[in-house]
């Protein structure tokens, strides 16, 4: 092995993998959030449909999703190895564990299987149904697009489907409370200055951007009613 | 103080071993917890019973070789070693489980004796500096800020007890490898192995099949040294600028 891949294949190495590409996933979910709080315009999905098929048509949003999937799965195959490799470190269990560390910080894998459920099932509502499936269209000032906001508002009149994405927020909110502030120790940033602006950040981050999400589905559910 | 206690008892590395049980009587609350084992060790002598393996030495809270996991914590409720603890932190009557270190990289020898020797084989790694033989250099020669002298002094204290690879979830040694990073990167003497060591001791580590730190801190919380997290954060950056700039490839 050469120096880049000891590197990258050291416990250090592929946390900091892990850091980096969650870290990138943070900043995709306040894009995501900003871009999907259009869905809360009331003006019959004109801004949304219009933003979703910029967003469609766009070759660096193109290029930047790629990046996305890739640094889901890289996040998730990391997590694993690591996950595996933790596992095999203790052999024989405790009787008694009395573990004084954040409940979050010690189910990551937990938190983060049901947000790749969540994923997929997201994905497979929205993103592939706009991309492979059959879509409604509407024009909007004289230009026919598909109609993405008429998909999301029908699914969100499904009470079922607004739990679902309001419980996985929260699922989404407890991985973000540790994960946050975890990429930065990992990446080495620890310092008197920095580091409690960082834990204030990380849990304003926590708290108001799962928040943000799970606004829409119980607006939409409403406006609906 | 009466106390019913759950012990490991495992006969060498190789066989199965199980919790037993045994009731001690009359404890002082003032005794420590390895003087308790004392009772109970003589207790089993007189018995004719096997008496209970335990690592101990100097019974000062500063040499390491204590290494009990009581109740669901390395060295007890208490923040301290097991040698420092004190019957006083329980109740009469109270159960208490006591477990050898877990990790495959500190099988168990006998009871709740654990072979930690991979510490040493890390420290051997890259935890030592270069200095030149002969007369013993004047103290303070070397100019050294207060507050690097205190932080390097602060994670020299690490008495490389591993309760925080035994508190750790993963197993993970990173906050004694990071204490023993950090004091010397810290200071000018170990400046000369600085990125060699790092590389080094982490390969070692992750050779000896400790897990990888999940930034839970339950290792802090039970160092009886107090190791801080930070220090892990500085393991973290001098392994990346290490492999980023080092000669060695």
């Amino acid at each position: 092995m050469n120096w880049f891949t000891k590197t990258f294949t050291s416990t250090i190495g592929r946390k900091v993998i892990v850091a980096l590409t969650g870290l990138f996933l943070c900043l995709f979910l306040v894009v995501h959030l900003l871009g999907n709080l259009q869905l809360l315009a009331n003006d019959g999905g004109k801004s949304f449909n219009t933003y979703a098929k910029f967003m469609a048509e766009s070759p660096l949003i193109r290029v930047v999703s790629i990046g996305n999937f890739a640094f889901i799965l890289l996040h998730i195959i990391q997590s694993v190895i690591l996950t595996m490799q933790n596992r095999q470190a203790r052999p024989v269990q405790y009787a008694i564990v009395a573990s004084n560390a954040s409940w979050a910080s010690r189910n990551m894998g937990f938190l983060g299987s049901f947000i790749l459920l969540f994923i997929v099932g997201h994905l497979s509502q929205f993103w592939w149904q706009a991309k492979f499936g059959a879509m409604p269209t509407i024009a909007i000032d004289g230009v026919q697009m598909k109609d993405l906001y008429l998909v999301v508002h029908k699914a969100f009149q499904n009470p079922f489907i607004v739990v679902f994405y309001v419980l996985a927020m929260g699922f989404i909110g407890f991985h973000l409370s540790h994960g946050f502030q975890s990429a930065f120790q990992t990446l080495g940033l620890n310092h008197v200055k920095y580091t409690p602006l960082i834990q204030k950040l990380g849990l304003a981050f926590c708290i108001l951007i799962p928040l943000g999400y799970a606004v829409i589905p119980v607006m939409m559910y409403l406006r609906s009613m | 103080m009466n106390l019913t206690l759950k012990v490991w008892r495992q006969k060498n590395a190789n066989s199965k071993g199980e919790l037993k049980t045994y009731h001690v009587k009359d404890i002082s609350p003032d005794m420590s917890f390895l003087e308790m084992f004392d009772v109970l060790n003589e207790e089993l002598l007189l018995k004719g019973e096997d008496p209970i393996a335990f690592d101990h030495d100097c019974r000062e809270g500063i040499c390491g070789m204590c290494s009990m996991y009581i109740n669901g914590h390395p060295h007890g409720p208490e923040q301290t070693t097991t040698c420092q603890l004190h019957m006083r932190s329980f109740k009469d009557g109270d159960t208490i489980v006591v477990e050898p270190w877990r990790a495959k990289a500190f099988p168990v020898v006998k009871d709740l004796v654990v072979d930690r020797s991979a510490f040493d084989r890390i420290i051997q790694a890259g935890g030592y500096i270069s200095v030149n033989t002969g007369n013993a250099p004047d103290a303070n020669e070397i100019p050294i800020s207060k507050e690097v002298a205190d932080a390097a002094f602060n994670a020299a204290t690490c008495i490389g007890c591993g309760a925080c690879v035994a508190a750790c979830k993963n197993a993970s040694a990173m906050l004694f490898v990071s204490a023993k990073v950090a004091q010397l990167s810290m200071l000018p003497q170990g400046q000369i192995e600085r990125k060699r060591r790092v590389e080094q001791m982490v390969a070692k580590m992750d050779e000896e099949g400790f897990g990888a730190c999940t930034n839970t801190g339950a290792c802090a919380a039970e160092c009886p040294k107090e190791i801080s997290l930070a220090n892990i954060a500085i393991l973290n950056r001098e392994y990346l600028i290490a492999k980023a700039t080092s000669e060695y490839v």
